[in-house]
């Protein structure tokens, strides 16, 4: 396990910025399953001001300490959904993670769980991105609203705000890695699969409502779902997917047509 | 090895109740008083198959569970009993999207409407009534 120390900021520049940084000990779990590396942690000690975000501190580590550290990111803004981890044991965006709203001096980071690691903490989204093409998500129809004699479909209002808080959904997969069913089933089609399946079935100007319902009808789908909620508890976008499966789950039911 | 590789969490993962609040707890809670049951509904079969060996066989079982170690496995029963019945119709009427929430626009801090005060509400009934039964139950089975 690696220790490295931060530099002492020097007196000039304590001088200069108003707020002093705090320094912490960024836990960062190191493996390599294709090159048969067990996993470890690499302990860091670096300064942080309380606007400070995981993912600024494990860039700063890169930047300072150790380049090899593996992780995804591009935004910054949680917008993109690549720097999905677990932070402190709970999966969250490191760039949506103030580090001082953890309260805590020793953060640890590590790979979602139920995703396969790629190394540290880069993880394989193989699975939910096939999962999520597998719920057909976009508009089916036979007409279409892009042809010079046709118009654009038109939408209320109301009929908007039935799905538009699901079409939210950045893929980031913090719900998947959440979710008490996915750590189990390696089958299940996970909360954004199905979350996405309900955007579609909502939506007023889709016609393939049967198609993804009978999709989603299936041992390893939408019955696995025990509305434990932990997909939305973590979801940071507001999406929540547990709300989407319930409600899709009505269709099914019959309670919704 | 293979779980390693996939990284996912497994039982133990799916077991823990820490990390996401009481609608988690609740799911721990109702696979547990589940499994409880099932163990008990087991137990009770083997207990009172006893009969069909005649007066005293069954005589001899029931002195086994006429025990305090009895008595206060039957108090937790009932309250398994109590919590699975009344939270499982909290989660059969969310599965058919009752009480969940509407969709709407999301706001910052985007608190999720299908984990609204109802729900977590029906979770602390769902608790104190099956509390509340186990009193009753251990009053009327441990008093004298």
């Amino acid at each position: 396990m690696a220790v490295v120390e931060a530099p002492k900021p020097s007196e000039e520049s304590n001088t200069k910025t108003s707020s002093q940084p705090n320094t912490i000990t960024l836990r960062i779990a190191r493996s390599n399953p294709s090159e048969g590396q067990e996993p470890s942690f690499s302990e860091f000690q670096i300064p942080v001001q309380k606007w400070t975000t995981v993912l600024e501190a494990i860039l700063y580590v890169k930047q300072n300490f150790d380049h090899s550290v593996a992780v995804r990111y591009s935004c910054r803004q949680a917008s993109c959904g690549s720097c999905g981890m677990k932070i402190n044991g709970r999966p969250a965006l490191a760039c949506y993670t103030k580090v001082s709203e953890l309260n805590s001096n020793v953060i640890t980071v590590e790979p979602m769980n139920n995703f396969p690691i790629i190394r540290d903490l880069a993880v394989d989204f193989k699975q939910l991105i096939s999962n999520h093409k597998k719920m057909k998500p976009f508009i089916i129809r036979e007409d279409s609203e892009v042809t010079p004699e046709s118009k654009e479909f038109i939408q209320t209002p109301q009929d908007l705000e039935k799905f538009l808080q699901f079409s939210y959904c950045i893929k980031c997969g913090l719900c998947n890695s959440a979710c008490p069913t996915m750590a189990t089933d390696t089958s299940f089609i996970g909360p954004q699969g199905l979350a996405q399946a309900y955007r579609y079935v909502a939506d007023n100007r889709d016609k393939g409502k049967d198609d993804r319902l009978k999709i989603v009808d299936d041992s390893h789908g939408i019955w696995r779902c025990h509305f434990a909620g932990s997909c939305s508890q973590v979801c940071p976008k507001g999406v929540d997917p547990a709300m989407a499966i319930q409600l899709l789950r009505g269709y099914l039911l019959g309670f919704r047509k | 090895m293979a779980e390693r590789l996939s990284n996912r969490e497994g039982i133990k993962g799916m077991a823990n109740p820490t990390r996401y609040g009481l609608e988690r707890v609740a799911y721990w809670l109702q696979r547990l008083s589940g499994l409880g049951l099932l163990a008990y509904l087991i137990g009770h079969i083997y207990e009172t198959s006893a009969i069909v060996n005649g007066k005293i066989a069954w005589d001899k079982m029931l002195e086994l569970t006429q025990t305090i170690e009895g008595h206060l496995i039957l108090t937790l029963v009932i309250g398994m009993c109590v919590f699975h019945t009344a939270n499982g119709i909290r989660v059969m009427l969310g599965h058919g999207g009752i009480g969940v929430g509407k969709p709407g626009q999301p706001e910052y801090p985007y608190k999720a409407a299908s984990l609204n005060y109802k729900q977590r509400l029906c979770i602390w009934v769902s608790i104190a009534l099956a509390a509340l039964a186990m009193m009753y139950g251990a009053s009327v089975l441990l008093g004298d």
